[in-house]
């Protein structure tokens, strides 16, 4: 079957290209979407079973990373993307991408989607934005699809300003408690660790949460930056791999298309 | 009557701004006990309580760590504590508040009406004094050119009025040399005497006074920045008539050398070389001095959004895909007391380039792979900055041209009153009294999405000719794109930020973000429905005419009437004298230390050597994917890699190799060597990834002292000979290039001229990025060559200057030295290299330190067999500067085949790498003269520089 993706589009998005490569080398068609052309119906959402919305600065993290983004979801678009969650497709958010999502309350949508923001991702501990590659340890038992079955110690960069996870005390007991983290920065060794390891001091250092579906997930880190050997910062020590971390998380999304939907 | 929304975070939430503000004042001596930041919109409208309380509640605030108030036409919400001050800042009128657009855009998404929103920035800050705020006042909190403060009161300021329109005539026919002088002057038109009077004959002829805008537009196209008199000019050296040095030496080179993949060079706003069968390279490099001078964070920032729209401008325009910086700073421990009021000190000026070309690549979401930051003191008042860009574009996009008919639409951002006079401005030195308005502020973001939609265009054809608006506005963009053809253009068509321009100013004005397109008339409407559905404004301002003058309109009249021939050939070429003669410093003469740990631990530290990861972090690096070599390599991805490697098309195995050479340190003994080596260390750190000479293309960028002065404009023909020397030597060639002259200082009425300074960059294509290799050493066990010769070379060295000297013996390049870097080529390319890096700053003590450190691996060297001619000191050896030198990791069953390879060419056996963490060389005398650990070298050469 035929796995249609679309990766939104819209002012200061930039990771548009490589996330719609990452999808393509996972069999999926990937598509660039201007959400202009989904709020005047140009296009239909309907139609995609994956909906990606890339890394990026979109309108220039003005007010807040995601914000405005964000803002434009819920008053132009929400009808049509809680249908788009009813029909059981899936929704990821990676970097700029997961700002929106939290911004929208899309994510964790403990209590509803779409309804509030919950939790945030706030300044970097640095007070700066940092390039830097991470290990992220995925938690055991997390019901996230996209990370379903996958090595337990995945290699990419972050690259953000803005991607310190913070939540009220209660959220967090919540999305602890409903397995909602799904990703969290480690040392080599795969232990919780602080700075540089953690690199924006998030709270119990999560990179990446899902929503209750384990359908919709978000996280800092970027996954689209490791699909080839050739991205990897110590390739040339050790040596070239068939493909990066990275493509696993890709792959995910299109086998549950095909099996599910 | 305006709302105003505070907003703060609540109670126990880490500020790490605050924390940082709080840090940069205590360096200027306020010491803050507590500061706190309050972020402020003011929104003109009618809206009511409930809309405004929703939009500050659902957009402005965070629901998790922020809180928020509003009123009406009050001053202050939050009350300012007792014992603490309130001080608000805010963009002076007329210039861009970067938020402004897009927070309008989601209040409008939100249904709300909403006239005019304007943003600033309330500190309340307890321990200090007033008196305390006037320090804070220039560079902490506020920069007076674009910023003002306000101490316990509002900043925000209401909108301006219209402006009336004037038509303006400048009476020059009449005017004695003084009043053209005084006219030239009190303009700020930088034309001199000659210029002046050429203007004033003119006019005369066609017995009318100019109009303002006409004077302007001469201004402007006349100016050093956009014309390069000098270089194009007659400069008598050694009694010898040089006309046009440009193309003498630097064009020469690339005309002799006549390779075929260069398919447009100085031609263009960038360079152009062939990737393969399918796609082009292009390449440009600018400075943005001036502005980096006075608002650091704004002026770089611009600085690398110019040189974006420079590759966007290319042909019918490039994709860019990595940019490179390379900074020249004072050094960030000069006392206070040296620095005359109104001057920005060195570390600020250091942090707001490095945020300014951090915010604007980052957002643009082009990775910077590559950079260099050198300091020197003759840089305090004159940095530099210098931003390039490569891009990418088909090969039939390569050539334009506008053909009379086409219309002139105008693209990106609205017009503003900032930027007047940078180009003019910038073509002088630098003092005290600054005009204001000369400083553009970015938005990336409105480059970015004129970026994404005129590729778009640019694919389906609907354009003939694109050229960007940079120094000097439309004036010298549709001035040059019109040159062959003439225009018309109707200069009340061109959107506004806002009302109050005169003509004079949308004619010149610098706003940014903004490009100029040929269109034919039939492809109009496509055109503007494509650029409509990104959101980016497209509007039609006038047409190529085909009657070779350029005229002006505004609401219907004429304000301008300018012959192009006049325009551009009118220009009464200078005739300047240089001259050179080699200065001499004292010899050094110290006696040699038998332990070179220190030196070696001290060299290590120098701001020149250490570490810039600080700097490099803050740049995304890996954005679109194609990073295949980063700047940060090594076992903790935390080495000084050589060039950068990018690979642009996925699927394919060609990539492009990206360095800099530059060298300043020379520049204040021999700016002919300077140049020299500027190009060998380009070049050397292609060759160390494998990149080879055989595909490699070079831009050239001066920044100099004033040409009037016949010794710096002597040193700056030397730097433009060696230029053509060694492009010829090593069979590279120059595609583009640049220069920025008046980087001079008046300090007291006495000029201060930076160090004679030459970048030169190289881009290379890579046929095979598996073949490529890194620097850090790889496997105990390994060998370790060197390979080229040391000289006794260490006039502005490192380590001389370490010693408190400069001396004369500057590094020279040798016949030798193509040699040398064409078998580094070979052997990369046959895979016999483990790691590979070049020697440059700090010789080879730093190079081999560095792959040590970085590859997390012991090793040991031994002087006695380094190939050298005239020196036998351990130091001289060790710290020597010479050029065309590599330091190479192979295994040790390939040895043979290495040395081979290498048959012909000085090299030796001088290493082992071994498995532990010590670091170990051995003298002449088959002593170790250096014993310590990679772990100390490599703290060493990381903290000078880890928190800035």
């Amino acid at each position: 079957m035929r796995v249609r993706v679309l990766v939104l589009r819209t002012a200061g998005t930039n990771c548009d290209l490589e996330t719609a490569y990452a999808f393509g080398k996972a069999g999926a068609e990937a598509e660039l979407v201007h959400i202009n052309e989904l709020v005047r119906k140009e296009k239909d959402l309907a139609e995609y079973q994956v909906l990606v919305i890339p890394g990026g600065f979109t309108y220039g993290d003005d007010i807040s990373a995601g914000r405005i983004l964000a803002n434009e979801l819920r008053y132009k678009l929400s009808d049509r993307l809680l249908r788009f969650v009813e029909e059981g497709k899936l929704i990821i958010g990676i970097c700029n991408g997961f700002q929106v999502l939290i911004k929208a309350g899309f994510l964790p949508a403990l209590k509803g989607l779409g309804k509030a923001q919950e939790v945030t991702l706030g300044w970097n501990d640095s007070g700066r934005f940092e390039d830097r590659w991470v290990y992220l340890k995925v938690e055991p038992g997390s019901r996230c699809v996209f990370t379903d079955g996958l090595e337990e110690l995945l290699y990419m960069p972050v690259a953000h300003a803005e991607g310190k996870f913070i939540a009220p005390r209660e959220a967090i007991k919540s999305i602890e408690g409903n397995a909602q983290v799904v990703l969290r920065y480690v040392n080599p060794s795969g232990e919780l660790s602080g700075y540089p390891w953690n690199p924006n001091g998030s709270l119990g250092n999560i990179a990446g949460i899902c929503d209750p579906t384990g359908r919709i997930f978000g996280l800092m880190p970027h996954p689209e930056r490791h699909v080839d050997g050739f991205q990897h910062p110590r390739w040339t020590r050790e040596g070239l791999r068939e493909e990066g971390d990275g493509m696993g998380i890709f792959r995910n999304a299109v086998r549950y298309v095909k099996e599910n939907l | 009557m305006p709302w105003r929304i505070e907003v703060r975070y609540r109670h126990g939430v880490y500020d790490a701004e605050a924390h940082s503000k709080a840090g940069e004042m205590r360096e200027v001596g306020v010491k803050v006990e507590r500061l706190e930041i309050i972020w402020v919109y003011r929104m003109d409208g009618s809206m009511g309580l409930e809309d405004a309380d929703r939009i500050a509640r659902e957009l402005l605030a965070d629901s998790v760590t922020q809180e928020y108030r509003l009123g009406r036409d009050a001053p202050e919400l939050w009350e300012t504590p007792e014992g603490a001050l309130s001080v608000e800042v805010a963009y002076n009128p007329g210039v861009t508040d970067p938020a402004e657009e897009s927070i309008k855009k989601a209040i409008g998404d939100m249904g709300i009406h909403v006239e005019a929103v304007r943003t600033a920035k309330r500190y309340i800050l307890w321990g200090i004094s007033e008196e305390d705020v006037d320090l804070l006042a220039d560079g902490v909190l506020a920069n007076p050119l674009i910023q003002h403060l306000v101490v316990g009161g509002e900043a925000l300021r209401p909108p301006e009025e219209p402006w009336k329109f004037e038509r303006a005539e400048v009476p020059i026919r009449e005017a004695s040399d003084e009043e053209l002088m005084k006219i030239s002057k009190e303009r700020l038109l930088s034309l001199s005497l000659e210029e002046m009077r050429v203007i004033q004959e003119h006019f005369r002829r066609k017995g009318r006074e100019p109009t303002d805008v006409e004077l302007e537009t001469l201004a402007q196209t006349w100016s050093e920045h956009c014309v390069h008199k000098t270089f194009k000019g007659r400069i008598i050296y050694e009694g010898r008539k040089i006309d046009d040095l440009l193309r003498n030496t630097i064009m020469k080179a690339t005309e002799e050398l006549s390779k075929p993949w260069c398919l447009s060079v100085f031609v263009d706003n960038a360079g152009v070389i062939a990737f393969d069968e399918e796609w082009a390279v292009c390449f440009k490099v600018e400075t943005h001095n001036h502005p980096s001078a006075l608002e650091p964070y704004g002026g770089a920032g611009t600085g690398i959004g110019g040189v974006i729209r420079d590759v966007l401008g290319t042909g019918l325009g490039a994709k860019p895909i990595l940019n490179t910086d390379v900074f020249c700073f004072g050094p960030l421990d000069l006392p206070r007391e040296k620095l005359p009021k109104g001057t920005l000190h060195p570390r600020q000026i250091f942090r707001g380039v490095v945020a300014g070309v951090r915010d604007y690549g980052n957002r643009m979401g082009i990775p910077t792979v590559n950079g260099a930051v050198c300091f020197d003191e003759g840089f305090t008042f004159n940095p530099l900055v210098y931003c390039g860009t490569v891009g990418i574009m088909p090969r039939d996009k390569v050539k334009k041209a506008v053909r009379p008919g086409d219309l002139i639409v105008l693209v990106g951002g609205r017009t503003g009153r900032d930027g007047i006079h940078g180009a003019t401005f910038s073509s002088d030195a630098l003092s005290e009294g600054i005009p204001g308005g000369v400083v553009q502020i970015g938005n990336p973001i409105t480059e970015k999405k004129l970026t994404d939609v005129l590729l778009k265009a640019r694919d389906r054809g609907l354009y003939r000719a694109i050229t960007d608006c940079g120094g000097g506005g439309l004036s010298s963009a549709a001035g040059e794109m019109g040159k062959e053809v003439g225009i018309l253009v109707d200069l009340d068509r061109v959107p506004l930020k806002y009302e109050g321009l005169s003509y004079t100013e949308i004619w010149i004005s610098e706003a940014q973000e903004r490009m100029l397109l040929a269109v034919p008339p039939e492809n109009l409407d496509e055109l503007l429905e494509l650029f409509s559905r990104e959101d980016v404004e497209a509007t039609v301002i006038g047409k190529f005419t085909g009657d070779g003058r350029l005229r002006l309109r505004y609401r219907g009249e004429p304000v301008a009437d300018l012959d192009m021939n006049f325009l551009h050939g009118g220009l009464p070429l200078p005739e300047r004298k240089a001259e050179w003669t080699p200065p001499t410093y004292p010899e050094p003469d110290f006696p040699p230390q038998k332990d070179l740990t220190d030196a070696l631990i001290g060299v290590l530290s120098r701001p020149n050597v250490c570490s810039k990861e600080w700097i490099i972090r803050q740049y995304d690096h890996e954005v679109q994917g194609g990073s295949v070599l980063k700047p940060l390599v090594g076992a903790e991805n935390d080495g000084p890699g050589d060039a950068a490697v990018v690979r642009p098309i996925p699927s394919s195995k060609k990539g492009i190799a990206v360095a800099n050479g530059i060298c300043p340190k020379f520049g204040v003994i021999d700016p002919y060597w300077m140049a020299a080596s500027a190009v060998d260390e380009a070049l050397r750190q292609i060759v160390a990834v494998g990149g080879n000479l055989e595909h490699t293309a070079l831009l050239d960028n001066f920044c100099w002292g004033t040409p009037e002065d016949p010794r710096q404009l002597g040193g700056l023909v030397r730097a433009a000979l060696a230029c053509y020397d060694f492009a010829k030597f090593y069979g590279t060639p120059f595609i583009s290039g640049k220069d920025s002259l008046n980087n001079d200082y008046l300090l007291d009425g006495r000029r201060v001229s930076i160090p004679p300074t030459l970048l030169i960059s190289a881009l290379s294509v890579v046929e095979d990025v598996g073949r490529v290799v890194s620097m850090d050493l790889k496997r105990p066990g390994d060998l370790v060559y060197i390979v080229g010769t040391t000289y006794r070379e260490l006039g502005g060295s490192e380590y001389w200057r370490l010693m408190g000297h400069l001396g004369n013996s500057v590094p020279k390049v040798r016949p030798e030295g193509r040699e040398v870097l064409r078998a580094i080529s070979r052997a990369i390319s046959e895979g016999l290299l483990r790691a590979c890096h070049d020697l440059s700053d700090g010789g080879l003590g730093v190079a081999s330190a560095e792959m040590a450190f970085s590859g997390g691996l012991g090793l040991r060297l031994d002087l006695r067999n380094v190939p050298r001619e005239g020196v036998d000191r351990d130091d001289e050896i060790l710290f020597s500067e010479s050029n065309s030198r590599f330091l190479v990791e192979v295994a040790p069953e390939q040895g043979g085949e290495l040395e081979r390879l290498l048959w012909g060419v000085p090299f030796a056996l001088i290493g082992e790498v071994t498995d532990d963490d010590e670091f170990v060389v051995l003298g002449l005398e088959g002593e170790e003269v250096v014993r310590t650990s990679i772990r100390t070298l490599k703290e060493a050469w990381q903290a000078p520089l880890r928190e800035v």
